[in-house]
């Protein structure tokens, strides 16, 4: 589900031996799988020879097969490649949509959570304002705005998680403030600078990391989504939710150009999800339900 | 009970004024001229850009404008659209439905699906059935909506042709788009069902009723299932934030009118007033549902109210 709130209510899943050995395998897949991807994305222009935007129309519509491993697309072009291909943009599109969204909503959340005061009332207000947009509309609407593009659909999606970051960072904020040695430390004298990065920061980072790494799956799935509904990249880019939508009118005759790109995300996304529930499990128990 | 309820909707109030201070914004956060953008399609003389100007009152001051715009929205008025001549609530009125009984078809079969599954995972926790519903679960909350509704037109539309694959109107075009969306969402509300379980069944109260000797399903079903759902209860409102915003998507996949198509047609025609407009009523409604549920959710755990 596009957009939905990146730290989701995962169980504490098996308490038992049998559940834990089961996370600890899933986040060994999860980094395998990702690494797998960062590797295929980054040598995608040497592993695959096939040239992912040109054309050659009598070699369109082949079913998977010796030629073309996935098939080929309506205009000839090899889908294994462009899946590739995809992932470098997929994966780049969701780091700089997390970025943005780390770089504006951590900050915001961090003073506001450590000066409350009025400072911290606005931003809350903002903050709500900013989440009565469910899900992807929110997304929608700054790329309305903006005009459709790759580049401004990274941009609004990670706009669209900086509220819900900054909310995240504030909340392990006003935990650690409570703590006693943040007290002790500001009766011995301590700036707030050291405390911030001594005592707060360090509380701050383990959940930030779990929301990132859970929100990098998000992002994808969002920006491919927008991708999808024609407001994202432009074609002949190899991009994977726009390749689902070009192969959805060929889905009865061609059925692989739409499912590969789509398994791909789905790969992808799980593969952040078992990497992200695993992150949750080892750095911030409390996260737990 | 009734003063929560009240000062539930009073709460809202300040978020529905930042609301419409957010949409009505949207438009001077337009790189560039707004009006010469909406009018790009159309081959236009200075005069008629000038008219379409004064038509938006985007010459007057600011606070005018917003003035006027919270005005007329209050009444009803939420402007026209620049590509059908409409005004925006007759075109969101000709929508809502569609979008309003895909949006409940799609929580109930979520709901349906949802809460047996997190149930029977957590009643038969680490067993190799609750290790494989949870990596069910998982790939549901990691599949593209789109992706699977495509799929399911490919089999059940395209290959086994039991329902259609596009367009709106009747109960059979309903299935398919409502499966979607709910699919998805029934892995999310069954992650938490189970999780919400597992904890409830450790409690003392559960405990206590196992030693007065309740059999397994009494204990589950009196004492347990009520207070396990509290916690679903309260991502209700979320979900159906989401399935509203997954609309969207599904309208495109399964070319199915409703808000969501509304709202992406006019993206792409830079119709803005319609976008506007559009996204003003679902923010708004979205912010209604979480305070019903919020008035739901103080109904089911009376430590909300009184506290």
């Amino acid at each position: 589900m596009a957009l939905e709130h990146p730290v989701s209510s995962t169980p504490a899943a098996g308490r038992g031996t049998m559940g834990r050995l089961a996370r600890q395998r899933g986040a060994i897949a999860g980094l395998v799988v990702l690494g797998t991807l960062v590797v295929l994305a980054l040598g995608a222009p040497w592993l695959n020879a096939r040239d992912p935007i040109k054309t050659s129309v009598r070699d369109a519509l082949q079913p998977p097969g010796p030629r073309f491993v996935l098939g080929s697309d309506q205009f000839g072009r090899d889908v294994a490649s462009r899946v590739l291909h995809g992932a470098r943009i997929s994966l780049t599109v969701g780091l700089i949509a997390v970025s943005i969204a780390t770089v504006l909503g951590a900050p915001i959340g961090l003073v506001a959570g450590y000066y409350g005061g009025w400072l911290d009332g606005v931003v809350m207000r903002v903050i709500d304002v900013l989440l009565a947009f469910p899900g992807i509309l929110l997304a929608l609407a700054i790329v309305s705005v903006l005009t459709p593009g790759l580049t401004n659909v990274m941009i609004a999606v990670g706009l669209s998680a900086v509220p819900t970051y900054a909310r995240l960072v504030r909340a392990s904020v006003l935990s650690a403030r409570e703590n006693l040695y943040v007290e002790s430390a500001r009766a011995i004298g301590a700036g707030d600078a050291l405390i911030l990065s001594r005592h707060v920061l360090p509380n701050v980072v383990a959940p930030l990391i779990v929301t990132a790494t859970l929100g990098l799956g998000t992002a994808i799935l969002s920006a491919a989504a927008l991708s999808f509904l024609g407001l994202g990249s432009q074609p002949p880019l190899p991009e994977w939710g726009r390749m689902l939508s070009e192969g959805r009118d060929y889905l009865r005759e061609a059925w692989w150009i739409s499912t590969f790109p789509g398994l791909a995300i789905m790969v992808t996304v799980l593969a952040m999800n078992l990497l992200g529930d695993a992150l949750r499990d080892v750095l911030d128990p409390r996260l737990k339900t | 009970m009734l003063i929560y309820i009240a000062r539930r909707v009073l709460a809202v109030a300040p978020v529905l004024f930042g609301v419409t201070l957010a949409v009505f914004s949207m438009l001077f956060l337009v790189p560039g001229d707004p009006v010469k953008i909406m009018l790009a399609e159309f081959v236009t003389t200075p005069e008629q850009i000038e008219r379409m100007r004064a038509q938006l009152h985007l010459d007057e001051p600011v606070l005018q404008q917003y003035g006027r715009f919270v005005g007329n929205a209050l009444r009803g008025d939420l402007g026209t659209s620049i590509r059908s001549r409409r005004p925006v609530t007759q075109e969101i009125s000709d929508n809502l439905a569609s979008t309003a009984q895909l949006a409940l078809a799609s929580m109930a079969v979520a709901v349906a699906l949802g809460i047996p599954l997190g149930l029977i995972a957590a009643l038969v926790r680490n067993s190799w059935l609750d290790l494989a519903s949870l990596g069910v679960a998982l790939l549901g909350v990691s599949m593209p909506s789109f992706w699977l509704g495509l799929l399911l037109i490919f089999t059940f539309s395209l290959h086994l042709g039991w329902f259609p694959a596009t367009g709106g109107g009747d109960f059979l075009h309903l299935v398919l788009p409502a499966v979607t969306l709910g699919a998805i969402a029934s892995a999310i509300i069954a992650r938490l069902t189970r999780s919400s379980m597992l904890e409830v069944l450790g409690q003392d109260y559960v405990r206590t009723a196992r030693a007065k000797g309740l059999t397994g399903w009494s204990v589950v079903l009196r004492h347990a299932l009520k207070n396990a759902l509290i916690p679903v209860l309260t991502i209700f409102g979320l979900q159906f934030g989401n399935l509203l915003a997954g609309t969207v998507i599904v309208e495109t996949v399964f070319s199915r009118p409703g808000l969501g198509r509304l709202i992406v047609g006019g993206i792409l025609a830079k119709d803005f007033p319609l976008v506007q407009g559009t996204v003003l009523f679902v923010a708004t409604v979205y912010v209604m549902i979480n305070v019903v549920v919020d008035v739901a959710y103080a109904v089911a755990d009376p430590r909300i109210r009184l506290g």
